[in-house]
C-alpha cells in the first residue's frame, strides 16, 4: 500500500520536475532517465534471473552505433533506428550468450566483462571502418516526431521517462507472468527449475537477448541526446554503474528508480564536496552491503486475485480445505482467517 | 507395452560403475518401488531417467520413445515428474508459486503476451492458478499458499513437491524418498496420498527406505545393489529371496 502512494508521488513528481528545473538540472534528470531504463532492462537479467551479466554497456554501444551509422551514413530517420538498434544489440547478444549462458555466477561476470572490453577495443579500432575509431561519431540528427524537432533538454526529458513509463509497464507485466517466475525459479535454483520442466537455458537466452534489445533502443535515446558519440561512453565503468544501480535496487522496479536517482543524480547534488563525494558514496555502499545486503527494495510478492476466489470456494464447499490428507497428516494447519490476511498483506509493487 | 521400460542402462563416473546393466520395467499404473542398500544407485537411476544424467550405454524408453539423453525439461515435457530426494523447492517463493512452476510447461504464453498480458494470457495463467490450488487442495496446503515455501514444515514441504511435480500432469510420477523425514502420522497420510494419486491414473515409482510403506503400496519391487539388479517382482517374493536378504536386510529383517 505505502509502495502504491508512493509509487503514484514519485510518478506525480517526475511528471512536473523540469518545470522547476533549469536546463542544466533536466540535463542530469535526463540522463537518470537513461540509466533508469539500463537498469531496468539489466533488472530482468541480473535481477529477476540472477544472471551476473557486467557487460550491459556493451549492447548500449551497439544500439547506439547502430543508431548513429545509419543515421550519418544513410540518413535514416533517428526513430525508424530505434528498432533496428534494438535487433541488432539483441542479436549480438544472442550470438555472444549463446555460447556462455551456461557458466555460473563469478564465470559468467569475467564473460561478460570481456565482452564489454573487446567491443570497446572494437570501436576504438574503427571496425569495420564505420564506427570513426577514437573520435566516434558526430553529427547525428535530432530526432524527429512528426514534424516536432525534439532539441531541448526537456523534449528529451519527456521521451526519456516516457520510455521509462513504458518499460515499467512491459516489465511489470513480464514480472507477473510465468515468464517471470520462471526466471525468479532459475535465479533460486536451477537443476530444479530443470527439473520442474522450465527449460532454463533457453529462458536465461531470452532474458539476456530481451536486456540487451533494450539497451540497444536505450543507445538510440543517448545517441540523439548527444549527438555524438565515443567508444570512451560505453567503458567497462558504465557496466559496473549500471550493474550496482541494479544491485543496490534489491530488484523491484522502484527500487530501480531510487537507485538510477542515487547513482546519478547524487553525486550532481554533492557536487560543491567535489573531492569527497565519491568516499561518501563509496561508504554508503558499505554500509548498505552491511545492513541492507538485500538491496533497498526487494520486489513484493505477486498478486493472485483469483486465489482469494478460489479459497473462498474451498471453504464454503463444506469441508475444511486443509483438512485434506494433510489433515490426517497432523501437520499444523494454518486457520483459514490468517492465510486469507497474509493474502492481503501482499503488498503490490510498481 | 510398459509405460516405462530400462534395458541394460549402464552409468559410469569416472572408475565407478554406478549403474550396471539394469533393466526393468514399469508398467501403466502401477506402483512401483525401488530399493536398496545405501548407495546402490537409486538416485542414480532416477537422474537417468529424469535426463539429469545421460548413461553410457542402454536404452531407456518411455510410452515406446526413447528418452535416454533428453534435458530434464524435455522429459517433464514427454510426462514424468520427479521430486528430489533432498527437498528443492523454491524456498523464499510462495507455496503457490512454487507449483505454478511445475505448471510452465503446460502453459503457452510466449514473451509478448507476458508483458502485454493479453486475454488469451489472463486466461491461461487463470486456468493455471486454478489447477494449482487444486493441487495444492489436493495435498492439503490450499490455505497455506501465500506462505513462503521455506516456512513449511519437511513433511508439507515433501507433500508441496509433490503437488509441484502433480501440476506438470504427469503419466509417471518419481518420488525419491518420499517419507524421509516423515513422522508416522505423516507417512500414513502419504500412503493416502501416493493411492489417490493412483486413483488418478499417474503411475509411480518410488525410492523408499521405510519398509513398511514400501511393503504397503508397492505391487512391484525392484531391488538393487551395487548398481546392480539383484531381484525383480511382487513385494511377498522379494522379501522371500534370500539374495534380497543378505544384501540388503542382513541382520535387521524383524522391520518387515
Amino acid at each position: 500500500m505505502t509502495r502504491t502512494v508512493f509509487s503514484v508521488a514519485l510518478g506525480a513528481l517526475i511528471c512536473v520536475l523540469p518545470l522547476f528545473c533549469n536546463a542544466y538540472w533536466t540535463d542530469v534528470c535526463v540522463m537518470i532517465g537513461l540509466y533508469a531504463l539500463l537498469s531496468l532492462s539489466l533488472n530482468v537479467i541480473l535481477g529477476q534471473a540472477g544472471i551476473f551479466h557486467m557487460g550491459h554497456a556493451a549492447f548500449f554501444a551497439v544500439g547506439a552505433y547502430t543508431t548513429a551509422i545509419c543515421n550519418t551514413l544513410w540518413q535514416w530517420p533517428i526513430f525508424l533506428t530505434m528498432p533496428l538498434a534494438g535487433a541488432t544489440a539483441a542479436l549480438f547478444a544472442l550470438v555472444v550468450a549463446r555460447p556462455i549462458i551456461h557458466l555460473r555466477g563469478d564465470y559468467l561476470l569475467i564473460v561478460t566483462i570481456g565482452i564489454v572490453e573487446i567491443v570497446r577495443i572494437a570501436l576504438l579500432n574503427d571496425v569495420f571502418g564505420l564506427t570513426g575509431g577514437s573520435n566516434g561519431i558526430f553529427g547525428i540528427a535530432r530526432p524527429r516526431f512528426f514534424d516536432f524537432r525534439i532539441v531541448k533538454s526537456i523534449h528529451f526529458y519527456y521521451l526519456v521517462w516516457g520510455m521509462v513509463g513504458i518499460s515499467l509497464v512491459l516489465f511489470y507485466g513480464l514480472w507477473r507472468s510465468r515468464f517471470g517466475r520462471a526466471l525468479n525459479c532459475i535465479k533460486a535454483d536451477d537443476v530444479a527449475a530443470e527439473g520442474c520442466g522450465i527449460n532454463v537455458s533457453r529462458y536465461k537466452l531470452a532474458a539476456f537477448v530481451l536486456g540487451a534489445f533494450w539497451a540497444g533502443m536505450v543507445g538510440t535515446l543517448y545517441a540523439a541526446k548527444m549527438t555524438t558519440i565515443a567508444p570512451e561512453s560505453f567503458n567497462f565503468m558504465e557496466s559496473v554503474i549500471i550493474f550496482a544501480v541494479v544491485i543496490l535496487s534489491g530488484g523491484s522496479q522502484l527500487g530501480v528508480l531510487i537507485s538510477a536517482f542515487l547513482f546519478i543524480g547524487l553525486p550532481e547534488l554533492l557536487r560543491e564536496f567535489s573531492d569527497a563525494r565519491m568516499l561518501v558514496f563509496g561508504l554508503a555502499m558499505m554500509l548498505m552491503m552491511i545492513w541492507r545486503p538485500q538491496g533497498l527494495l526487494p520486489p513484493g510478492p505477486r498478486r493472485y486475485p483469483v486465489v482469494d476466489r478460489i479459497l473462498g470456494k474451498l471453504h464454503s464447499s463444506g469441508q475444511n480445505a486443509s483438512g485434506g490428507l494433510a489433515g490426517l497428516a497432523g501437520a499444523e494447519v494454518e486457520t483459514p482467517v490468517n492465510a486469507q490476511t497474509a493474502a492481503r498483506t501482499g503488498e503490490d509493487r510498481p | 507395452m510398459s509405460l516405462l521400460a530400462l534395458s541394460d542402462v549402464t552409468k559410469v563416473f569416472g572408475g565407478l560403475i554406478a549403474i550396471n546393466d539394469l533393466s526393468f520395467t514399469v508398467e501403466a499404473g502401477s506402483i512401483v518401488g525401488l530399493i536398496g542398500p545405501n548407495g546402490a544407485g537409486k538416485t542414480t537411476v532416477f537422474n537417468c531417467i529424469t535426463g539429469n544424467y545421460t548413461p553410457e550405454r542402454g536404452q531407456i524408453l518411455f510410452d515406446g520413445t526413447s528418452i535416454r539423453g533428453l534435458r530434464p525439461h524435455r522429459v517433464v515435457e514427454l510426462g514424468i515428474a520427479r521430486t528430489f530426494q533432498s527437498i528443492r523447492l523454491f524456498g523464499k517463493l510462495p507455496v503457490l508459486e512454487n507449483v505454478l512452476a511445475g505448471r510452465h510447461c503446460r502453459m503457452r504464453a510466449g514473451l509478448l503476451s507476458c508483458m502485454l498480458h493479453t486475454p488469451a494470457m489472463r486466461r491461461e495463467e487463470e486456468a493455471a492458478v486454478a489447477r494449482c490450488m487444486e493441487e495444492l487442495d489436493f495435498v492439503g496446503l490450499a490455505d497455506r499458499c501465500h506462505e513462503a515455501a521455506g516456512g513449511l514444515s519437511y513433511g508439507n514441504q515433501r507433500l508441496l513437491e509433490v503437488a509441484r511435480a502433480l501440476a506438470a500432469d504427469p503419466r509417471l510420477l518419481i518420488l525419491d524418498e518420499p517419507a524421509g523425514g516423515m513422522n508416522d502420522q505423516e507417512t500414513a497420510a502419504l500412503v493416502e496420498i501416493i493411492r489417490a494419486i493412483r486413483a488418478r491414473g499417474v503411475t509411480v515409482l518410488l525410492i523408499e527406505h521405510d519398509m513398511r510403506l514400501v511393503m504397503q503400496i508397492c505391487e512391484k519391487l525392484v531391488v538393487l545393489e551395487h548398481g546392480t539388479l539383484i531381484a525383480e517382482g511382487e513385494p511377498e517374493t522379494v522379501r522371500a529371496n534370500p539374495a534380497v536378504i543378505e544384501a540388503y536386510l542382513g541382520a535387521d529383517d524383524e522391520k518387515w
